[in-house]
């Protein structure tokens, strides 16, 4: 097999670790509180300038700035619900969908306002491995451990946390959810700070990894919902597998073309799967 | 003679008449503005049924480009180019609608099917930089004053054009609105099931509005290149201008047929004011505000704003300036 092909795909490998994440975060908001973020991938820009402003500016410690940034998305992330999702909570979902497009448009133009549009970069330089003559960038490494990390931890904090049940429940059937006496408004919040967290938490990962500009959300933010569908919005499991799928498509894709034509095989792929499977790769 | 009418070729004569007294720059302005318009209401065709497509920036971006590549690489003229255009958006949006409607992607679904379109076409515009410029943009040769190449320095034409193209965008809405398939498309975007009962030929009653829809965006795409004389994949499809679309209309209104107009005009004079307003230094100032205004609107104007004037007017039983529903 060609080394360099080898290399693409571990290289997508590594990427599906993050995208996986991304994922993740986006299908437990839908799961549970039935609203597409769109602007799910600029929260994650947000994340990456509070840690290129703490570390690369202020000196923090990076793991402190990274915690920090994580802590402050979680923040965010109930911001939003409060503010925008939640008087929008019984409007039509086309409605719920503008209202984040909205945010979306706002975090873009604001952030373009505050720091102009210059690319920055945090300078935290990685090693690049060497193994057995194939190159592995270190800080993709360390993001694919780290994404799987988040998956896993959040997978059982669903699973063997009181809340974490409700959360689950909640997703199945709302309404009864309320008759067992568990606090609906109380597990939104609590699903929008998990959210806003795993946002924070990629952009960590992303930020050892990419330059810092207002609008590289629409980097990836197309991508992360391709991938949620394709799983089956709302279903977990199915996301993580799709990220994995997406992001061999667009190393491999590269690999053999441009980076642009790898990204149109894999939404020309997406679309005509919707056709194929309209309910995600994975639904029963 | 109703008032109505009357205050609406008030209007006309005024918008006629306007060439003559306005400056270049508010010229400039209003072609924009009437453009937009014209490819805002082409989008409510079907917004307004709940078919939210955010693939009108692919339709618009395939129309653009057509001609303007046709034009400058084999010097065929824009009144051929532009058919074609316009015939290979509604050919896009056959392919694209035909599965969807057939296999009942609706939704969120039709959405993200749709703005994956988006992307395929303004990356595939990208990808193809050897002929289309890529990101750096293409400028279609010139050919100075020429009906041959639709091609007009002077402002005045292309107005005269942005109107006549603005007031057709008009008529097929109204065209629409009154005709029996309205009843037929409002029966299907409340229950599929139950259109398909009465009799409804859901399929095909979707697939019009959307070849239409698509149609009209592309020859809205077409004379704006025209217009510009210069294309860029980021201003004429992708996600952006899709987004950019649908907000508009949502922010003036989708449900009446100068709710896209009011959308274009009121974000474009934003736009502009606080561009001169707050000059370069503050790029971004205008869409952060647009932005909060984006959400507030949705949050306490769901209708939009000439949906909300309307419900005020109603409440005061006095004459309504917009047609009804």
């Amino acid at each position: 097999m060609d080394i360099y092909l080898l290399e693409a795909i571990i290289n997508g490998l590594l990427l599906g670790g993050v995208l996986a994440l991304l994922a993740l975060g986006l299908n437990l908001i839908f799961g549970v509180i039935d609203v597409v973020w769109i602007a799910y991938a600029d929260i994650v820009m947000c994340g990456m300038y509070v840690i290129y402003f703490l570390y690369a500016q202020y000196g923090v410690p990076l793991p402190l700035a990274c915690l920090i940034a994580i802590a402050a998305m979680a923040a965010f992330g109930v911001m939003v619900h409060l503010l925008i999702i939640a008087p929008v909570l019984n409007s039509p979902p086309l409605n719920q969908l503008l209202a984040t497009g909205g945010l979306l448009f706002f975090l873009q133009s604001f952030a373009t306002l505050l720091f102009g549009t210059e690319f920055r970069n945090i300078g935290v330089r990685l090693p690049i491995l060497e193994i057995a003559t194939i190159y592995v960038s270190f800080a993709r490494l360390i993001a694919f451990g780290l994404g799987l990390v988040g998956a896993v931890a959040l997978y059982f904090f669903l699973k063997r946390t009181y809340i974490g049940t409700a959360i689950r429940a909640i997703a199945q059937d709302r309404d009864i959810v309320g008759l067992m006496g568990v606090d609906q408004r109380r597990i939104y919040l609590v699903t929008s700070a998990i959210g806003g967290a795993l946002a924070g938490l990629a952009a960590c990962l992303l930020a050892m990894q990419y330059d810092v500009h207002p609008f590289i959300g629409n980097t990836f933010g197309p991508v992360i919902f391709m991938i949620c569908v394709l799983g089956g919005l709302g279903n977990m499991i199915g996301g993580f597998i799709a990220s994995f799928i997406i992001s061999q498509i667009i190393a491999i894709g590269g690999y053999y073309s441009n980076s642009e034509l790898s990204y149109v095989l894999a939404f020309t792929l997406f679309i005509v799967l919707m056709f194929v499977r309209p309910r995600g790769l994975f639904a029963r | 003679m109703s008032p109505v009418r009357i205050l609406a070729l008030i209007g006309l004569a005024i918008l006629i008449a306007l060439p003559a007294i306005t400056p270049t720059y508010f010229l400039h302005l209003l072609i924009q503005i009437l453009l937009w318009s014209f490819i805002y209401t082409a989008w409510a065709l079907m917004g307004r049924f709940g078919f939210v497509s955010f693939g009108h920036g692919a339709f618009m971006g395939v129309g653009a480009y057509v001609p303007a590549l046709l034009w400058s690489y084999y010097g065929l003229t824009p009144w051929i180019g532009i058919p074609l255009g316009v015939f290979l958006s509604a050919l896009l949006a056959f392919v694209i609608g035909y599965p969807c409607f057939r296999l009942r992607v609706v939704g969120h679904y039709f959405a993200l099917v749709t703005l994956a379109l988006s992307q395929v076409v303004l990356l595939s515009l990208t990808a193809a930089r050897d002929i289309t410029g890529g990101s750096l943009g293409f400028t279609p040769k010139a050919a100075g004053h020429s009906w041959y190449a639709l091609q007009f320095p002077e402002k005045s034409y292309f107005y005269g054009i942005a109107l006549l193209l603005w007031l057709v965008g008009l008529y097929v809405w109204q065209r629409i609105d009154r005709g029996i398939n309205r009843e037929a498309l409002e029966a299907i975007s409340e229950d599929e099931d139950a259109a398909a009962a009465l009799g409804i030929n859901v399929l095909r009653e979707k697939l019009r509005v959307t070849i239409i829809s698509a149609s009209l965006t592309a020859l809205g795409g077409a004379i704006y290149g025209q217009y510009f004389m210069y294309l860029n994949p980021d201003t004429v499809s992708g996600i952006a201008v899709s987004l950019q679309i649908v907000f508009a209309v949502i922010a003036g209104g989708v449900y009446s047929l100068l709710g896209p107009t009011v959308g274009s005009l009121l974000t474009l004079s934003l736009t502009e004011a606080l561009r001169v307003w707050f000059g370069t230094n503050f790029i971004g100032a205008a869409n952060t505000i647009y932005g909060i205004l984006l959400i507030l609107c949705i949050i306490f104007m769901p209708q939009g704003i000439v949906g909300a004037l309307k419900r005020v007017k109603l409440r005061r039983e006095a004459p309504m300036a917009v047609p009804a529903e």
